[in-house]
């Protein structure tokens, strides 16, 4: 991989700093009119999930990170360890709980999920923004009670719990957004 | 796509167009000449910290101009009297929330004014243009530090600014320039603090005097006879009581140039039409740069330079 120089810095690029994959979020400019120019730059470490903040003098570079987001499919947990598919290649990957973090929630078998992988290895699995999955378990529906605006639990197929509208009984589809984990509406199916 | 659009709304631009008239009516009424002088020239900046952009006219290597200085010096020398110009400025490298490549700036110069004259006149045209802003402080650059950083900038140690900028800045570089944790304890610790009004901030060390005279101030202590103006913590102009003198201006280049090696830049041939100029007689003056688009975020409340620039280099 190359290295970026600070003034090439842009939000999202990543890069290696302290061993850590990290990816820049912002990048101030700071100079006084005379004197020495410094880059004020906010990152994720991406392993750690941590932002940092670090002022380097203008014109210093990062290693660039090799981290690269792909779309693979879930195939399965062996107890241990996730199991994913490159669908193009049919290369394997495996991913620990910390690469899986909270989203094994919402991984269902061959769904299509975002693997990022730094030097080849998955760093983190994100589920795609919005999923639709089966209420497996829930209080019975209240027919007709649809305004009231209460809620209750309900466990998915995935295995995550929600809060959904009363009117909703086991069996029927919901879409949900994963990154807040809230109920967005019946699936259209 | 919308990308053909300004950054700047009308509102701005009537803004931008209401302050250039301020500005002429303002150096009009104190009989300050309006001078043009090139944006392009063959000879440019020293300062290792000022970078030019480079261009080939027809084969020769010129360069857009960083300030319209070293022109502006020699007109004084040629006899102008006192003298400002409201045009473009160019500095590679530079761009973010403040700064634009290319931006507006304005320079002026007093014969026969000090740095503490010049001061005055300059919180005349910004109160002109910002009359909310009432409260002017002034302090030195010794005292500034003192005040938040409980040391003094002219005698602490080495070692001392390197551990403040560890303990203040999240950094992880060595340098062994005073200058540059002096830069960076006063842009990242004390500028964050120096509060919404309009603060001058003078005498500043001898090590970076760029083109000002160098004097001992009250203690003894040999202080560049230069001043900084900030509004709301944002460096706003930057002014000289001039340094005249030929042989030290040739020494400044030199010293720059050896710089400029030790932080491997390329070095260009000094203006020696500039220190012929001087050698020939400049009188007495003080002078500053203001940046003008600066001035303006502030009379429009905008946080970013992108607003007040009808198409900043993003949208070039």
């Amino acid at each position: 991989m190359g290295s970026f120089s600070t003034n090439e810095f842009r939000s999202g690029m990543k890069v290696m700093l302290d061993g850590d994959p990290c990816a820049i979020l912002e990048n101030e400019f700071v100079k006084p009119g005379k004197g020495q120019a410094f880059n004020r730059v906010k990152l994720r470490n991406l392993t750690s999930g941590r932002v940092w903040e670090r002022t380097f003098k203008s014109g210093e570079s990062l290693e660039a990170a090799d981290v690269m987001d792909h779309e693979m499919e879930y195939l399965y947990n062996d107890g241990e360890f996730w199991h994913f598919m490159e669908p193009n290649t049919f290369e394997q990957h495996q991913a620990d709980a910390k690469a899986v973090g909270d989203t094994y929630k919402w991984l269902r078998e061959q769904d299509t999920v975002t693997v990022t992988l730094f030097n080849d290895a998955p760093l983190a699995v994100t589920a795609a923004n919005h999923v639709e999955l089966e209420i497996v378990e829930t209080d019975p529906g209240v027919k007709g009670d649809t305004a009231n605006g209460g809620s209750k639990p309900a466990t998915l197929n995935s295995g995550a719990v929600v809060k959904v509208p009363l009117f909703l009984s086991q069996g029927d589809m919901i879409r949900v957004d994963t990154r807040t984990g809230e109920y967005l509406g019946r699936a259209k199916t | 796509m919308s990308d053909w659009q300004p950054g700047s709304n009308i509102e701005t631009m009537r803004t931008r167009a209401h302050l250039n008239r301020c500005i002429r009516d303002f150096f009009a009424l104190r009989e300050v000449m309006e001078v043009e002088v090139p944006l392009l020239a063959t000879a440019t900046v020293t300062d290792p910290h000022i970078a030019s952009i480079p261009a080939n006219l027809d084969g020769q290597s010129v360069f857009l101009q960083t300030s319209p200085e070293f022109f502006m010096k020699r007109l004084l020398c040629a006899g102008s009297g006192a003298i400002y110009s409201l045009g473009k400025a160019f500095r590679a490298g530079e761009s973010g929330g403040r700064h634009n490549p290319e931006f507006t700036m304005l320079e002026w110069y007093r014969p026969g004014f000090d740095d503490v004259q010049l001061m005055g006149e300059v919180e005349s045209l910004i109160k002109g243009v910002l009359p909310e802003l009432t409260d002017t402080r002034s302090i030195s650059y010794r005292d500034l530090f003192k005040r938040f950083l409980s040391i003094d900038p002219h005698t602490v140690s080495l070692a001392e600014l390197q551990r403040l900028g560890q303990v203040h800045c999240r950094v992880d570089w060595r340098d062994d320039h005073r200058d540059t944790w002096l830069d960076l304890l006063m842009t990242h610790v004390i500028e964050p603090q120096l509060g919404e009004g309009l603060v001058f901030v003078y005498d500043y060390p001898e090590s970076q005097a760029a083109l000002a005279r160098i004097e001992p101030d009250a203690s003894g202590q040999r202080v560049a006879k230069r001043f900084e103006a900030y509004v709301a913590g944002m460096e706003l102009a930057n002014g000289y009581w001039e340094l005249t003198d030929a042989t030290e201006q040739a020494r400044r280049f030199d010293v720059d140039a050896q710089h400029r090696i030790v932080l491997g830049l390329e070095n260009f041939p000094k203006d020696r039409k500039l220190l012929a100029a001087l050698a020939s007689g400049m009188p007495d003056t003080a002078g500053v740069a203001l940046g003008v688009d600066r001035l303006l975020m502030l009379m429009s409340g905008v946080r970013s330079i992108d607003q007040v620039l009808n198409f900043s280099i993003t949208r070039c």
